[in-house]
Formats: C-alpha cells, structure tokens, sequence
C-alpha cells in the first residue's frame, strides 16, 4: 500500500506544534492546512506578504487583492497582518518561521534539496522564494512521492537537478516511509505496512538505515 | 506647495525613456499598476529592463509589453506562470534575456538600491546555479552570494490611497513589492483608488512615505 495526498498531509500535521509560524511551499503541501488538528493555533506565513493566512474565501465572496504563493484566494484570519515583500523574506530568511513544508524533484542523503528546475530546457526557469525559504526556516520538511511518476527515485547520494540549497533538508514524509536526514545519511523511521525494508530501498537510490524502533506509518 | 498628484495618466509616465529600466509592483495579479502599464505602454518607450516578480499572464499589463516587443530585458522570480503564453514564447526565441533571481534577493536588491548600500550576502542560491560567476564567501561556516543593489529609472505602483505629498497605504496583499520598489527608483510613481486631503491618512499606518514618491494619480475601480 502507499500512503493517498491527505494522508500523507495528516501525518505531517502530527509534527507542526501548537504556536508554529509555517510556510506551506506551493503544490502537495498545501494539504497540510486542511488537517492540522483544531485544537493547535498555526500562524500560516505567505512569501507575499501575509503572516495569519487564513482558508479560501466562500465563493463569490474574498479581496482579489488577497492571495497566496500559489495565486489562490485566500482570507485573513483574526490576528493577521500584512506586511511588505522585504519583511515577508526576512521572516523567511531571516530565521523566523519554524516550519516549512516544501515539494522536491530531489533529496540527497546530506539533505541537499533541488526542487525548482529539471534537466528540461523548452519551459524558462522559475525559483520564486524556494531557495530563501530553504536556506532560512529552521525547519525544513519536504512532502514528496517517494519516488517519481515513472519510477524513478526521488531519494538520492547526490542530487543530479540543480539545488535549491545544500544540506538544509531535516525530514521527509512520502507515500511510502518518514525519514530523517541524519549525519549518516537516510534513517527510516516509518514504514507503509506491507513494504519490506528492501522493496524500500529498491525504490531509494541511496542507502538507507533503519531505525531500531521502526513504526508502522499508517494512514491517520 | 508640494503636490505630487497629476491629473493623468499620461502626465503620471511622462518622460520614461527608450532603455530604462522599471519596476513594476505585483505578485500574480494582485498589485499589478495594470493601468500605469498601460500609460507605459501607449507611451511607446520601448528596449526596457523590466523588473517583477511574474513576467505577465494573458493579454494585459506586463503581458502587453513583451508582445508588444517593448521589453528586452526581464529580471523576475518566477516568469513560469499560468497564461504568461509572450514571455515563454519570446524567451524560446531568444528575443528577450530572463535574468532569475530567487524572489527574496530581488526584493532585498531592491531594498540595497534604495537603502545606499553596495550590496549583500546572502545565502539564499548559494549552493545553486544561480550563484554561477557571483562572489560566494563563507561567513560564520556558511556559503553566502553576492548580490549587488538594483537600481532603475522608473517604479510602477499601484496602491489604494494617496495625499497631495504622495503618502502612501495600501489594499492588503497588493502591498506587496509596493514599498520596496518605490526607494529604488529614480522616478516613482504610484496610481491610487482615491486621493485623500493633506492629513487624513493616520500617520501611524501610512506605509510608504512621501519622499520615495514623485507622482500619484488617481484611478477610479
């Protein structure tokens, strides 16, 4: 079995404590906000400048001006403030959002991330804010298939995409497994039930390790 | 008398050169100067360095002016967006350079120009491509890039409202590279929704000062 999207969000929302300023990257992790338990109060922090960013707007109602990284509608919770596109990429890069949840193409064993641009040369370029908030949140997540869509591993000795930044990845959550970036490479702390350790790594380019307490990761 | 509004469009544009360079405020469409862009545009000053976060979506704005041929030069954060259909089909041509700069280093250049500094290190991009050919120094056991500042002629604005001395507040999330982009440029100019008297805006909230502006203007929704 392997883990759906809203799954793999629910357990990424299980580590986001109560009082966590986060930065949700564009794509799967957006998910995360629409399953961290109601009983924690997360401060959701947009590159654009929005700190208290609250869920889309009822239909038909909402600020056009009010949007998110992705370009989606969105509101402004009670508490929230807006601020200019500098002091919103000082919060990032300056250290001051505990969490970010990002995608990636790539992840190296030393936690090197490549997350905005293939080997592809027809489309032009894109970073947005992915690199400042890589090198700057104190916590860096990455909510990725385990691998890609024609099977190919995501987890690797070393990236061969261009990098976002260099060693800045602590955990990942896949369809498949969590893992930490450690010191010596991928630990495996949770594994889908009804995948082996080695079918895990036939799907891993680099080497894993296993934690000693390995637990189940079952969909929440 | 200080009176930074002028009663045109046109007059808010008068004056922008062939080769300048301009910044032009927005994330997506949400704080795009579209009518400023415009007024740019029928203007008809053309070789451009554009400077913004998206490179246009659709027809309008940004948009029109590299399918207008009017832009050579774009230095942007993500120019990949939904619709941005002239910037893609330009760039594939060769016909317009893309200078990418990651989002928070274009806005932090920005602030350096406007701020009187020589530049910046930083660490954002520096373990990437984008650090090719740039000064890396290692500080405190990091690798950080050297940015330096980016200035322009001209900065597009759009905000929401505006005294006779060009102080300025803005319209939620279209604050964005608004306040930014006004210090850095030689000639700022802001359109707003509505100009107020001299005095009203709370001086507590106004957002950007007078002194970064040189034109308001007055675009009614």
């Amino acid at each position: 079995m392997k883990l759906a999207p809203i799954e793999m969000a629910r357990r990424v929302a299980l580590d986001i404590p109560d009082g966590s300023y986060v930065n949700l990257g564009i794509g799967l992790p957006t998910l995360v906000a629409d399953v961290v338990p109601a009983d924690r109060e997360i401060v959701y922090h947009s590159e654009n400048g929005i700190l208290g960013m609250g869920p889309a707007p009822e239909p038909g109602t909402g600020d056009p001006a009010l949007i998110n990284a992705g370009k989606q509608p969105v509101t402004l919770l009670p508490g929230g403030a807006y601020m200019n596109h500098t002091d919103a990429f000082v919060m990032m890069r300056g250290g001051h959002i505990d969490i970010t949840v990002l995608g990636a193409f790539q992840v190296s064993e030393r936690g090197d991330l490549a997350n905005w641009a293939t080997d592809e040369a027809t489309m032009p370029p894109a970073v947005g804010g992915a690199m400042d908030l890589a090198v700057g949140a104190r916590r860096v997540l990455v909510m990725t298939s385990h691998t890609t869509k024609d099977g190919r591993p995501k987890l690797l000795p070393a990236c061969t995409y261009p990098l976002t930044a260099a060693g800045v990845v602590d955990r990942i959550y896949t369809d498949l497994a969590v893992l930490d970036v450690t010191d010596s490479g991928f630990l495996v702390r949770e594994l889908v039930p009804g995948v082996s350790a080695d079918e895990l790594q036939d799907r891993t380019a680099a080497e894993l390790t296993f934690a000693p307490d390995l637990v189940a990761l079952t969909p929440v | 008398m200080i009176d930074k509004r002028v009663p045109t469009l046109a007059e808010a544009v008068a004056g922008v050169k062939d080769g300048s360079t301009v910044l032009i405020g927005g994330f997506g469409n949400s704080g795009v100067p579209v009518e400023l862009v415009h007024a740019l545009l029928e203007l008809g000053a053309g070789d451009l360095t554009i400077v913004t976060n998206n490179a246009g979506s659709g027809e309008t704005d940004i948009a029109a002016l590299i399918r207008e041929r009017r832009v050579s030069r774009i230095v942007c954060s993500y120019p990949r967006s939904a619709g941005s259909v002239w910037f893609e089909k330009f760039w594939r041509a060769g016909e317009i350079e893309l200078e990418l700069v990651p989002q928070g280093t274009l806005s932090e250049r920005m602030r350096a120009a406007g701020a009187g500094l020589g530049g910046f290190f930083t660490p954002a991009g520096a373990d990437s491509p984008l650090a090719d050919g740039k000064e890396v120094r290692v500080i405190d056991g990091r690798r950080h890039v050297f940015e330096k500042p980016l200035p322009a002629d001209v900065a597009l604005i759009k905000a929401d409202r505006a005294d006779r001395w060009g102080n300025i507040v803005y319209h939620s999330a279209a604050r964005n590279f608004g306040p930014v982009m006004a210090t850095a440029a030689a000639l700022t100019v802001v359109q707003v929704r509505e100009f107020v008297e001299l005095g009203a805006l709370d001086p507590e909230a106004i957002v950007t000062p007078g002194i970064f502006v040189d034109r308001v203007v007055e675009v009614s929704a």
